[in-house]
């Protein structure tokens, strides 16, 4: 049934937490295939460790122990130099609370990451940053500030800005947890047709039961451990 | 790089109150500092000037440092020799062979010398005695190495070149005699010599004693009544460049053997004074730097800590720990730059300002201007210091900013 190709691939995940009082385990053991053309959610209840899941994914955070793949590349041992640089061509993030940075408008947020990887010129830079938004139905909010968006819209900016390097892998942490139900709606839509249209990894952290029935696929996270 | 100085401004320009507060720590510092500065170096360069013009630059005189080696002391060079109660020996014969010294001496390119014959005398006027000490020189090249033309208040220097019995006195001998110009006064020698000279000029160089105890006559007329013929007892030297005195002078006392000093080694108390003051001085001005410096770090190290969801992101997307570090560390720079750039015009300002103030010294008649500087070093110890701690107090939050974790802040913030 799964024809398309396994781009991300993780070996007994474990990540450890050390605090002053105890160390904490955050995740014990996970071993996940991400795939293409497939949008997966992870679900679990709060607290068991799904966000911390996704962080090792997206190379935000370095497992404790356990080994992580891209196109069967042991990436483990990579540096925070490699991984940033891996982020920045292959990978995009959506998060919760929408982090859009505050001092720029809408256009400028979408053309960071662009701009980071240097590979155009700015007027191409700036181009492609409003075909990212006019497909999101933003083009009549370019030079907006984030601060007079509303919150469904600048989900959509977040979503254009995790697009702007034409990633392979998006991942999302509660990517409708600050939203009503319309704009939840269109932030789904939006993540499953990048998955099935543009062929995209697509990962979403959620304890929404209605967002993870939309999905292809459900890892349910419980105390740090994958149980289905 | 560009995209980085980019995200440093805006960061700058979104909390505009902020930064301008610590702007302007920095502009007042660089503008304190140049104002300071500038009449500190003013007033030294002021004192150094009239220091080094007032009197000549190189003094040589009928005088040997070390005593003579006595023939004793050369024959037995390795034993036990003590020579006690030596005379020291005086040239009453003034300087040997000086004609031969003064052409090698004006053979020498940027370097005027004046030969001069001063001895002691006394001014018999109306009854009453004064002792002064008379300089007996070349007119025409009084000019080359004194400067005592420009305090003549009565009378002239030129009118002393063809009239071998004049004499120029000071202002407080004059009134101290009630002597006006033209008057004749006898002047006595040790002699017992008696000689007539006419009042030609009167000067002021405000100094007291100077302005009592000193005259000027022909050396010719000073070598008769001293009975010192075709003799002189010390000849002055003025340079192009002061500064080059001190080395000078220990060539000429090489090669001549008399005794030649510079006036850095007449006035070394003196210097030793300016280096103590300019000490103090940079060490005032340095620490209202330092007050603003930390004042930078403040507005860095807030912003910083303000950033944490902004550097989650950027590291998030892609940005390496470098470039963070680099956004916070350009924010110093700019604060830095922008601080000179109002800070040095504010500066100029300051001097400027300085300059117009005109003042009396105690016991002066004269209006002074303000003594102030305009050497482009403190400029450029001004610009460069203020930079530099900007830098500084930038790094610190900025390094902080770039160790940071982006799933630090996520944990935190979800």
């Amino acid at each position: 049934m799964n024809a398309s190709p396994v781009i991300l691939r993780t070996e007994n995940l474990v990540r450890t937490l050390t605090t002053e009082a105890l160390p904490v385990t955050l995740i014990r053991g996970a071993s996940v295939d991400i795939r293409t053309h497939e949008f997966t959610a992870i679900k679990g209840p709060s607290g068991s460790g799904k966000s911390s899941l996704l962080y090792l994914l997206g190379l935000l955070d370095a497992p404790t122990s356990g080994r992580i793949f891209i196109d069967d590349f042991d990436i483990t041992d990579y540096n925070q130099k490699r991984t940033a640089q891996i982020r920045l061509e292959q990978m995009g993030f959506v998060f919760q609370f929408h982090f859009l940075l505050p001092e720029f408008s809408s256009v400028e947020n979408v053309m960071m990451p662009m701009r980071r990887l240097g590979k155009l010129n700015d007027r191409e830079i700036r181009k492609r940053a409003i075909e990212k938004l006019d497909r999101l139905g933003l083009a009549d909010h370019l030079d907006k500030l984030p601060s007079q968006l509303s919150g469904g819209q600048r989900q959509r900016v977040a979503i254009a800005r995790a697009l702007a390097n034409d990633p392979r892998m998006i991942f999302a942490d509660e990517p409708t947890g600050n939203l009503d139900s319309e704009s939840s709606k269109t932030v789904q839509g939006i993540l499953k047709d990048l998955a099935h249209q543009d062929g995209c990894a697509v990962v979403a952290v959620t304890h929404d039961p209605e967002f993870a029935k939309n999905c292809d696929r459900i890892i349910t996270v419980v105390d740090g451990q994958i149980v289905s | 790089m560009r995209l980085l100085v980019f995200i440093a401004l805006k960061h700058l320009l979104a909390r505009k109150r902020q930064s301008l507060v610590s702007l302007m720590g920095i502009i007042l510092g660089v503008a304190f500092f140049l104002g300071i500065s500038s009449i500190m170096q003013g007033s030294e360069e002021d004192f150094i000037k009239r220091l080094v013009d007032n009197s000549p630059h190189i003094t040589i005189s009928d005088e040997y440092r070390e005593p003579r080696i006595q023939p004793a002391e050369k024959v037995y060079q390795n034993s036990l020799v003590s020579i006690r109660n030596v005379t020291p020996l005086t040239e009453t014969r003034g300087l040997r062979g000086y004609e031969k010294i003064l052409n090698e001496l004006r053979s020498t390119p940027g370097l005027l010398a004046s030969p001069v014959l001063a001895g002691q005398g006394i001014i018999t006027y109306a009854g009453q005695e004064k002792a002064i000490t008379l300089s007996g020189m070349i007119p025409e090249e009084i000019d080359a190495v004194s400067t005592i033309r420009n305090y003549m208040v009565e009378g002239s220097l030129d009118r002393l070149f063809g009239n071998p019995d004049g004499i120029l006195i000071g202002i407080n001998l004059a009134k101290d005699l009630s002597l006006s110009l033209n008057d004749m006064i006898a002047v006595v020698a040790p002699s017992g010599d008696v000689k007539h000279f006419k009042i030609l000029g009167i000067f002021k160089t405000g100094r007291g004693g100077y302005d009592r105890g000193q005259g000027f006559i022909h050396l010719k007329r000073a070598q008769t009544l001293f009975n010192k013929p075709n003799r002189i007892n010390s000849i002055l030297v003025k340079l192009d460049d002061p500064q080059l005195a001190l080395s000078m002078s220990k060539d000429i006392e090489n090669v001549i053997g008399y005794k030649a000093e510079s006036w850095q080694e007449q006035s070394a108390d003196l210097m030793n004074t300016l280096v103590i003051r300019n000490i103090i001085m940079y060490s005032v001005v340095s620490a209202v730097l330092i007050v603003a410096a930390f004042g930078i770090y403040n507005v860095i190290s807030t912003v910083v800590m303000e950033k944490h969801r902004d550097i989650a992101i950027l590291k998030s997307i892609g940005f390496q720990s470098e470039d963070i570090r680099r956004i916070f560390l350009i924010q110093g720079v700019l604060l830095g730059i922008a601080g000179n750039m109002v800070g040095i015009p504010m500066g100029i300002a300051m001097i400027k300002a300085l300059s117009q103030i005109k003042f009396k010294p105690p016991g002066s008649s004269d209006i002074v201007y303000m003594p102030v500087s305009w050497g482009w070093e403190q400029f450029m110890i001004a610009a460069s210091f203020a930079l530099c701690a900007s830098v500084l107090a930038a790094y610190l939050p900025a390094r902080k900013g770039a160790q940071l974790m982006p799933v630090d802040v996520l944990r935190g913030g979800s």
